[in-house]
This record gives structure tokens, C-alpha cells and sequence, in this order.
């Protein structure tokens, strides 16, 4: 019996050294994780607002197209749209003979960037109603031109109103970053997967997802500390 | 047809204005000469808002003429940008960018729509913040300032703008009583300079005080003249009764 817990120990203690020896990769994994978060956020949040702008615009068919292209990202799963992103754009494309070449990586971007242009799109969009419109006939009444009243009063008086829910935004999609492992990209969540059938030790199963968990934990839990503290400072300022 | 000063600044002729079903100004005629002050008076809903807001070309109308300084506003090839030179307004609230300070204010549109030189629109816009009684205040943010003093900084930037007419909408409704008077000391020293001005207001002594004319509304001008006759001996029955709830 002593024997039993003694065998029990060592397993113990080579959980823990294989969590430590494999922590390079998954913080490597992790990292493209992050980078691919970072981007599509950049990307998203660029069309997001463009659109969300196009969403109020005072010609209708204008209006109606970003309003129809908002829905359509916003109501999409978003794994069918990595699929989607994945399948759909070719490996390389030729522009005036130079090759531009689209990784699994890039073309992943490119998906989660998306749905975020289309929440994004659609916080815009809420963000700018809620200006007075006083704020518009003020900006008129001054001879500014409507893009004009947008780019220098309406906009900059809406990154307050967005910015808690586009934090929060953020953390949603590092949080759906794993996703990428099911079209190919070797993330976190497929060097995990990679890693658990190298070691083939079903014990390490629970105990390295865990470890990923904690990973997305600690980076995303102070993105949604500050975002509330950034949502309490704002209602007050109000 | 060239505008002279001793023709009216502002001329509106049988102006017709509905909002889907409603006709809220059913041929207004009212002639406003040049350093003239001129008070609205009416009920809510009577269309004096909507009548001010014409003038400057934000709402349309649906027939009449309407004339600043010679030029018809109601015109589908309208300079807008040539008529928000000559015509300045201020609303009820919400005039200031809360993300610019005051100074920031004032100077925003010189700056970008005129293309006027920073140092030159500075000084001037600091000139017109201790106009309005504010120096001291440049950087402050509206948020930071009170009711009275963000309507007293909003007169500026239309005042930067070097307007011939400045239109006040019910500037001092979203006011605490004890702050209006503030307000209607600035718009005073303004007409005192010889600034067309015109006024929808509710405050009934200023508008005895400062208007050379005064007029009744009711979707038309039910009966207008200045102030001593207009108050003492109001013909209609409809002014009587609105200036016997009011006074």
C-alpha cells in the first residue's frame, strides 16, 4: 500500500513537470491567440465603425445596405464564418504580379473580424443616435458640413459611449480564439490537443485543459475588471 | 435685387409649414429690419421655434418666401454655408461640444469651416469669452460649468462666426430661475451693440424690457407692435387671454 502512494506521488509530480515543461508551447500557442485576437479586433473594429456610420446615413439605401450586412454578421454563428473565411479565400491572390499570400492564420483574422465589425457596426450605431440633436443642429447652424459635424463632434463624442462594450467586446473574442484550432491554426487550444496525444497520459487530460483555462483567465479577466470600472467612472461623469 | 439696410434683414412672407399632417405655421408674415430685437411670444406648439428654425434653413418650408438680407432661404440651390455666416443660433440646450473647453468651442468653426488662422481666431475668441462675462473659464469643459454659464459660452462660437442676425431659441427654458437673468444680461449687451436679434422666449419682463417689437403667435401672427402698446393694449382675445395666464 505504501508502495501505491508512493507510485501515486511520482505521478503527481511529472503532472507538474510535464504542465512546466510543455508551458513554452502553450504560452507560444496562447500568444498567436492573442496576436490573432489583437487583429481581428483592429480589423473589426476599422470596418465596425465604418459601418455603423454608413448605418445612419441620411441616404436610405445606404442606410438599409449597412443595416442588411450588420444583421446578416451579427446573426451568424461565428465557426460557420471561419469555415466560411477559411474555404473562400484562396490560398494567394496575384495584384499586378505581386503574390499575396493568405495563411490559415490570416484567413482566420480576417473570419472573427466579422462578427466583431458587425457588433461593433451596430454599438456605432447606438453610440451616435444617442447624441442629442441638438449637438447636429449646433454643428449646422455653424456652417460645419455633415461629415464634417460627424468626424469632429459626433465620433469623437462616442468613444466614451462605446468604449466599456467594446472592451467587452474584446474579451469575447480572445475568448472565442480556440475556434481557430478547428479550421487548422495552431493555437493554444491545437498545441494542447497535440501535446495531450504526445504524452498519451489520460491524467493530464483535466489538468492541462485547466491550465489552458486559467491561461484565457488571466488575461481576460482584467480586460472585464477595467472595462466595469470604465462603465462605473462613465455613469458617473454622466 | 441687391439688399440695402433700410430694407428689412429678414423678410418672411406668407410661410407655410406642416410637420406630416399638422401645419404649424399657416402663412406667417413678419418683417424684421436691421439692429431690430424681436421677441416670439405664443403657446407651446404654436410654431415660434419652428419659425426661428427656418429662418436659419433647418427646417424647410412648404410655400412663402423667407429672405435674409435679400437672399431667399427658401431655395433648393441655397448657399447654406453663406446664409450660417450671416445667421447665428443658440437653442435650449446642448449648444457646446462637451468634448471641446469653451475656448475649444468658440474657436472650432472659424477654424474649420471658414479656414481662419489659429492665432488670430484665438484672440478673438478670447475676446468674446470675456464678452460673455466668462474669462477665467477658457479651458473649462461645458460639463463643468452651470446651466447659465454654458448658455452664456454657447452665444460665442455663433458670435465667432461675425453674424448679422443671432437667433435665440427659448435660450433660457432649461434654466434654474436664478440663473436666467445671467443669460438675458449677455443677449442685452448684445442687442445694446446693435445685433439684429431674434427672440421665442417666455420670460415676459425681458421681453418688455429689451424687444422693439413683440409678436403673438398662434401658427400666425395673431397681433405684434412694441412692447408698451402690445402689452397695455393687446387687441386680440387670444393674446389677452395668453398674456393673463402668463403675467
Amino acid at each position: 500500500m505504501g508502495q501505491a502512494v508512493a507510485q501515486e506521488a511520482v505521478a503527481q509530480r511529472s503532472i507538474a513537470t510535464m504542465l512546466l515543461d510543455w508551458t513554452p508551447t502553450l504560452l507560444g500557442g496562447f500568444g498567436f491567440n492573442v496576436l490573432i485576437s489583437i487583429f481581428a479586433m483592429a480589423i473589426g473594429t476599422v470596418m465596425g465603425v465604418g459601418l455603423g456610420v454608413l448605418q445612419v446615413s441620411p441616404i436610405r439605401p445606404v442606410r438599409q445596405a449597412a443595416w442588411v450586412v450588420t444583421q446578416f454578421f451579427r446573426n451568424s454563428p461565428w465557426l460557420v464564418l471561419l469555415f466560411y473565411c477559411i474555404l473562400l479565400i484562396p490560398f494567394q491572390v496575384e495584384v499586378f504580379g505581386v503574390k499575396i499570400r493568405f495563411p490559415g492564420w490570416i484567413k482566420a483574422v480576417i473570419g472573427l473580424s466579422l462578427p466583431v465589425m458587425a457588433y461593433m457596426s451596430e454599438n456605432m450605431r447606438g453610440a451616435i443616435l444617442s447624441i442629442p440633436t441638438v449637438q447636429w443642429e449646433s454643428a449646422e447652424s455653424l456652417g460645419f458640413t455633415r461629415a464634417q459635424t460627424m468626424r469632429d463632434i459626433i465620433l469623437p463624442q462616442t468613444v466614451k459611449r462605446v468604449l466599456p462594450s467594446w472592451m467587452n467586446l474584446y474579451a469575447v473574442l480572445t475568448m472565442a480564439t480556440p475556434l481557430v484550432s478547428i479550421v487548422g491554426v495552431s493555437d493554444v487550444m491545437a498545441l494542447t490537443r497535440a501535446a495531450l496525444s504526445a504524452e498519451s497520459r489520460v491524467d493530464l487530460l483535466i489538468q492541462m485543459y485547466l491550465y489552458v483555462l486559467f491561461l484565457f483567465f488571466i488575461y481576460c479577466y482584467p480586460v472585464s475588471l477595467l472595462t466595469r470600472r470604465l462603465e462605473r467612472q462613465f455613469s458617473v461623469n454622466n | 435685387m441687391t439688399w440695402t439696410p433700410d430694407q428689412p434683414i429678414v423678410s418672411i412672407k406668407d410661410v407655410h409649414k406642416s410637420f406630416g399632417k399638422v401645419e404649424v405655421l399657416r402663412g406667417i408674415t413678419l418683417d424684421v429690419m436691421k439692429g431690430e430685437v424681436v421677441c416670439i411670444i405664443g403657446p407651446s406648439g404654436s410654431g415660434k421655434s419652428t419659425l426661428i428654425r427656418c429662418i436659419n434653413a433647418l427646417n424647410d418650408i412648404q410655400a412663402g418666401s423667407i429672405k435674409v438680407e435679400g437672399q431667399e432661404v427658401h431655395d433648393a440651390k441655397l448657399d447654406k454655408l453663406a446664409l450660417r455666416k450671416k445667421v447665428g443660433m443658440v437653442f435650449q440646450q446642448y449648444n457646446l461640444f462637451p468634448h471641446k473647453t469653451g475656448l475649444q468651442n468658440v474657436m472650432m468653426a472659424p477654424i474649420k469651416v471658414l479656414g481662419q488662422d489659429r492665432v488670430t481666431v484665438e484672440a478673438r475668441a478670447r475676446d468674446l469669452i470675456r464678452k460673455v462675462r466668462l474669462e477665467g473659464k477658457e479651458d473649462a469643459y461645458p460639463g463643468e460649468l452651470s446651466g447659465g454659464q454654458q448658455q452664456r459660452v454657447a452665444i460665442a462660437p455663433s458670435l465667432a462666426m461675425n453674424p448679422d442676425i443671432m437667433l435665440f431659441d427659448e435660450v433660457t427654458a432649461a434654466l434654474d430661475p436664478e440663473t436666467v437673468k445671467e443669460v438675458l444680461v449677455t443677449i442685452k449687451d448684445l442687442a445694446a451693440e446693435g445685433m439684429t436679434c431674434i427672440l421665442v422666449t417666455h420670460e415676459m419682463g425681458f421681453a418688455r424690457e429689451i424687444a422693439d417689437c413683440i409678436y403673438f403667435t398662434d401658427r400666425v401672427i395673431v397681433e405684434g407692435g412694441p412692447p408698451a402698446t402690445f402689452f397695455d393694449q393687446a387687441s386680440d382675445p387670444r393674446t389677452r387671454e395668453f398674456l393673463s395666464q402668463i403675467l
